[in-house]
């Protein structure tokens, strides 16, 4: 409850629809209980052979006021639909902008399964929830008092049925949801693991083929089956139970009109009530009883999507971790590097840190080149230059001054990153590249992918810069799509360039001419580039070794060969082949 | 291939349904008639109802209850008793549907699941991943949705609409022919509203789709979006998008929302039309036609009302049946696709037995595990011959086409002698891995020979073949369960210690013996927290502790960090000693020590050769080596 209220905020535009739904659904109850009450009275009129113009007064008024609950239901269907629809709109909406508003410290406690999730199937179920509250949720309360009221103004002694009906009914509903959720929540956790399973099977499929295995997999996959087939039939069981139970109760209302009824009409002779209301009676019972049933229902299905509304307020509630300054500076002086002191760790309760002891002086226009094994903190240490993440102490600095002064968006146009996970989206090769710059000329995308060794393939496509990019950038190969990403962070014009491990994909010779490129097209720009190998890194101005989150060794290629083991190790162990070839 | 959404056709809905029957023969027709009992008993009050008010007619100007109660007694009685029987029945209808229903849908999933794991490689290759899932997730709903409501719900209302318009015809035509009249313009409406809610529902489903591939997309660039702080335009985009979704799904939405209260209270409008047009009927005096013949009263009036509720009700639920019949069979047309698919075939009839060697070379085969492996060959004039299992494979002229038409592999011929280590170098496309594929017979040879330990592979049972050649591929697929359950599965019956023994022999067991719970550490989503280097490792295991005297080594390209990299290796390298190995090379450093390296190129072999002798060449590998090539 606490979780959906922080998504109300959503509605905004279609609180109207939604209030216009509820006062709609009210109406429309009203006269549906009213229907059998009029009812009654003509029946027993006709009954009592009253003049036929009366009755076909009250009949005539009667059928407009069936019209009438007719429009209100379709009307509140239609607005129902509109706010219900609209309220999931905005919510993704909403949910979509908060994430855009995320830090990567943000980005890494989600994963992209989870956010792709909760925007799709959660928003879907919260929607389903919303419609159904203020449509069910209202009208089956609704139905139910009014209907006892109405059952006692009329039927008087006769409702004392629903004095031991619905007790009965409520205690035989709540031992049986009570009984069956936490079964059906366990069996469908299960159900999940089992499709998992399939999941994991159909992808492995040329493990268990290789190795043999079809009839193990056959038999593991026989025995969860089977075992979420009894767990399963247990809480379906349980909930098998509501009809017979409803119909019971129906059944017993049936018998106690008829028979108290009749009782009551003969004894008094037609005086209290008459066959018109015994007959109302049972329309009562039966709305009675229906809107009891209903409530269960909704109960159910709120306590299902009672998870999506937690994950999407879990989401609209993260706050984002990294903020502008009040009073932002936009200009970058040059791309000089300075941290100070810097030590980082990504989550204020992590015991270690990611990165510490950090102090490294980046004169603008110089080549770096990172080296280090996996877990040695490498993408972690130029992470802080953009301000992807803020630093735990220390500082960092870019054209002397500290990035948390900088306007974000300033800062990162200068500060060009390509990542190492790096992603093209689905458009034209033109369209992934004007990320880098939406007013870039034709003759400014070229240069970048001459620059990036890019623009020789992109010709040889036949819709050239026109290619569509698949989803995922699936149609180029991984060297080419890390030059296309290349390309783009070049547009930015950027005076900082950060390359993290973006030419592993490359061959080597291409790799080289990009850097040579760089050299001679981009000298102001600074330019830092991790890499697994030696080669790529070779030739610049100053080399960091990083091991175990902290520079082990900075210099250049003869120095560090000289001076530092696992730089020499590393270049050996890669250039061992073409010694041999010598 | 399998497109969907496939076309609803009535002959899968109806195989479904046998299908449920066949499955139980005895306790469907018993839920059946229960149903049509509980139905039926669930329409006759209207009958005692008349009694009743004819009754109360009667009695109401004496006021003598005593004497109307002994009247009324046994009419309440029966139905009372009746009641009780029908509760009884419908008790045992819902519990009956409950388990037939799960047990149904377990057989099914088993069925699909069996039948899935002897169908051929290439099924996989051809169908999407989506697709094959949604079989068990969305088209076994529809079946679902078919036994445990669609089909009962549809048997009820039918019983309860034909014994209700039995009774109404019992009860007065005219008054049957107005309500009739009525009910023909809700279904009327029903078909209208209904048939734009199906139009508008198809195009909800397009922008689902299409929202949910942006989504996708953009959530998994979520960092590029953040590093060339496009966050704006992609705000843009996205609700553009979700603006049309809005309309669509509202468009419906409403359609759908609608349809049920205006057939609910077309409901009530005939309620009243009828007690109107009934009191007309009364007042007036009309004549009565009717089966019964009894002319028309107000104790027919009462229970006819109650019985407009009931008929309209029910006719309702059968109209809303329809949407999920068109479904269910169009899932189960789905499901049978897959369940119909041609397994795979296995004409093999050598198999792999366990055999004693006596000194002068004798093969005898063995009841239990000796460490020798023999070919157990039966040949047509009744005689058996046993090969010892060597590790020698030939491909002769071998050529392949994954389609008609496009030839994928032109005159291959590979020799590799037992302990011999081949490597396939080339580009993506050239045909690496579909030589391995056709080694283990994932696929068969179009045309040319292949033969192991000289024995033609068709003649190979696939099992037994595929159990002697050890696999490790790029993408590395580990299952739910412990590092041991993932190493024993190269050998199901490995103890512990054997497992350990391979994890030691891949260089596994450094790493895996840090794990929180070492061994017995539980993996989940394929290994999701471990590194890649390491999930390498234990796929290496497993393929070490099976012991296969051929090994398929699929090098993974993904990159691995220097340091691990030379861990992955000295693993595959100890995998590889005194077996025969074929080795799809991602990194030339790999093939260097290889006893012949094949460079391929668009499916045929160009260069062969060692690596020594393929440099001196300087040809094509020449240039890969020399870095000059992408290779990938």
């Amino acid at each position: 409850m606490k979780n959906f209220r922080k998504l109300l905020p959503s509605v905004r535009e279609f609180k109207r629809p939604a209030i216009i739904t509820i006062i709609l659904i009210v109406l429309e109850v009203f006269i549906e209980v009213v229907i059998p009450f009029l009812t009654a009275d003509m029946v027993n009129a006709i009954k009592d052979g009253e003049p036929l113009q009366g009755v076909v007064k009250t009949g005539l008024f009667l059928v407009l006021l069936a019209v009438l609950s007719l429009s209100c239901g379709a009307g509140a269907g239609y607005t129902g639909s509109k706010a219900s629809s609209g309220f999931a709109r905005n919510l993704r909406h909403d949910v979509y902008c908060r994430v855009q508003e995320f830090s990567f410290e943000n980005i890494d406690r989600f994963s992209t399964a989870s956010l792709v999730t909760r925007m799709t199937t959660d928003i879907g179920n919260v929607r389903m929830a919303f419609m159904m509250i203020i449509r069910i949720a209202i009208r089956a309360p609704l139905m139910f008092i009014f209907a006892i009221v109405m059952a006692y103004i009329m039927g008087g002694a006769l409702a004392t049925t629903f004095v031991v009906l619905v007790p009965v009914l409520v205690a035989g509903l709540i031992a049986i949801t009570r009984r069956a959720m936490p079964a059906f929540r366990a069996v469908f956790r299960k159900y999940d693991k089992l499709n998992e399973s399939i999941e994991e099977n159909v992808r492995a499929m040329r493990v268990v083929k290789g190795f043999a295995r079809e009839d193990y997999e056959k038999e593991k996959f026989g025995t969860a089956s089977k075992n979420i087939c009894r767990d399963f039939t247990y809480a379906e069981r349980l909930v098998a139970l509501n009809s017979p139970l409803m119909q019971m109760c129906l059944y017993f209302n049936m018998i106690f009109v008829l028979l108290v009824g009749s009782k009551l009409i003969i004894s008094n002779r037609g005086t209290t009530i008459d066959v018109g209301q015994l007959s109302a009676m049972l329309t009562y019972g039966f709305q009675i009883l229906m809107s009891l049933m209903m409530i269960s229902m909704i109960y159910v299905m709120l306590t299902i999507s009672a998870e999506s509304i937690k994950r999407l307020a879990e989401v609209l509630s993260e706050e984002p971790t990294l903020t502008n300054p009040a009073d932002p500076v936009f200009e970058v002086a040059d791309g000089s590097i300075d941290f100070v002191d810097v030590a980082f760790k990504y989550s204020k309760d992590a015991q270690n840190y990611a990165l510490f002891d950090v102090d490294l002086h980046i004169p603008s226009g110089a080549t770096v080149g990172i080296l280090g094994g996996t877990g040695s903190s490498k993408t972690t240490l130029v992470q802080l230059i953009p301000r992807l993440y803020d630093v735990s102490e220390g500082s960092v600095k870019v054209g002397g001054r500290d990035v948390r002064e900088y306007d974000l968006e300033a800062l990162r146009n200068q500060v060009a990153v390509v990542l190492q996970k790096n992603e093209l989206f689905s458009g034209t090769i033109r369209d992934n590249l004007r990320w880098g710059d939406p007013n870039a000329t034709d003759e400014e995308m070229e240069a970048a992918c001459k620059l990036a060794q890019a623009d020789e393939f992109i010709r040889s496509f036949p819709d050239g810069y026109d290619t569509k990019i698949e989803q995922g950038g699936s149609n180029v190969s991984g060297g080419q799509k890390q030059r296309l990403c290349i390309a783009r962070a070049l547009l930015k014009k950027p005076k900082i360039l950060i390359l993290d491990d973006s030419t592993s994909a490359v061959d080597t010779h291409t790799d080289a001419l990009i850097r040579a490129g760089f050299r001679s097209y981009i000298p102001e720009t600074t330019k830092i580039i991790i890499a697994q190998r030696v080669a790529s890194v070779q030739d610049a101005d100053m080399i960091l070794v990083m091991d175990n989150g902290h520079i082990v060794a900075s210099g250049k290629h003869e120095e560090l060969m000289a001076s530092c083991e696992i730089y020499r190790e590393t270049y050996l162990q890669q250039n061992k082949g073409g010694e041999r070839d010598e | 291939m399998n497109k969907r959404p496939s076309k609803p056709d009535g002959g899968s809905l109806l195989r479904a349904i046998r299908m449920f029957f066949g499955y139980y023969p005895v306790l469907a027709p018993i839920a059946v008639v229960c149903i049509l009992f509980a139905a039926t008993v669930s329409s006759i009050p209207s009958l005692f109802i008349q009694k009743v008010i004819a009754l109360i007619e009667r009695w109401v100007e004496s006021g003598d209850w005593a004497s109307a109660r002994a009247e009324l007694t046994p009419y309440l009685i029966l139905l009372g008793s009746l009641y009780l029987l029908s509760i009884a029945a419908m008790t045992a209808q819902t519990q009956l549907m409950a388990v037939m229903t799960q047990g149904f849908l377990d057989k099914l999933r088993r069925d699909l699941f069996n039948g899935m794991q002897n169908l051929p490689i290439r099924y996989f290759d051809t169908h999407k991943f989506g697709d094959i899932m949604s079989h068990y997730t969305n088209d076994i709903d529809t079946l679902r949705m078919l036994v445990s409501q669609t089909l009962p719900s549809f048997i009820q209302s039918g019983a309860v609409v034909l014994v209700v318009l039995g009774i109404m015809l019992y009860f007065s035509v005219w008054m049957t022919l107005v309500l009739l009249v009525g009910v023909a313009a809700m279904i009327f409406v029903a078909k209208k509203v209904g048939g734009g809610s199906a139009r508008s529902y198809v195009q909800v489903q397009k922008t689902i789709a299409e929202n949910e591939g942006y989504v996708q997309e953009s959530m998994n660039g979520q960092k590029v979006i953040k590093v060339f702080c496009h966050e704006a335009q992609g705000i843009r985009e996205f609700d553009e998008i979700n603006e049309r979704l809005y309309r669509h799904s509202f468009r419906a939405n409403a359609y759908a929302s609608t349809l049920g209260p205006i057939i609910a209270n077309i409901g009530n409008v005939l309620y009243v039309t009828l007690a109107l047009v009934g009191g007309v009927f009364l007042l007036t005096g009309v004549k009565n036609v009717s089966l019964s013949g009894a002319a028309f009263s107000i104790s027919i009036l009462i229970p006819f009302l109650n019985m407009t509720k009931q008929f309209t009700g029910n006719v309702n639920t059968l109209s809303q049946q329809i949407n999920s019949i068109v479904m269910a069979s169009a899932g189960a047309k789905r499901v049978f696709e897959l369940m119909d698919q041609q397994p795979e075939t296995d004409d093999g009839y050598v198999t792999l037995v366990n055999c004693r060697v006596d000194e002068d070379g004798t093969i005898t085969e063995t009841e239990e595990h000796t460490g020798h492996w023999a070919w157990r060959h039966p040949h047509g004039d009744g005689t058996l011959t046993y090969t010892l299992l060597r590790g020698d494979v030939r491909m002769v002229d071998v050529d392949f086409a994954y389609e008609e038409g496009k030839q994928v592999l032109y005159d291959v011929s590979v020799y590799a002698e037992p302990g011999q280590k081949v490597a396939f170098v080339g580009a993506t496309g050239a045909g690496k891995t579909t030589i391995t594929n056709l080694i283990n017979r994932f696929y068969d040879i179009a045309d040319g020979k292949i033969r192991y330990d000289g024995i033609n592979v068709n003649k190979i049972r696939k099992g037994d073949l595929r159990r002697s050649l050890g696999l490790v591929l790029q993408d590395v697929n580990l299952f739910t369960g412990t590092v041991l359950d993932n190493i024993r599965y190269g050998k199901l019956d490995a103890t512990d210690e054997e497992c350990r023994e391979a994890a030691r022999l891949a260089g596994a067991d450094d790493f895996i013996s840090r794990l929180p719970q070492g061994y017995d550490t539980v993996l989940e989503n394929n290994g999701a927290n471990l590194s890649q280097g390491q999930r390498q490792l234990i796929s290496i295991a497993r393929a070490a502790v099976a012991d296969p005297p051929v090994m398929i080594l699929d090098e993974a390209t993904s990159s691995i960090d220097t340091r691990t990299e030379a861990i992955v290796q000295r693993g595959m390298d100890k995998l590889m000693e005194g077996r025969t190995v074929f080795v799809i090379a991602h990194r030339l450093s790999t093939v260097m020590d290889a006893d012949v390296i094949m460079v391929l190129d668009h499916g045929r072999i160009i260069e062969r050769g060692s690596h020594d002798r393929l440099i001196a060449e300087k040809g094509t590998y020449y240039r890969l080596y020399t870095g000059a090539f992408e290779l990938e």
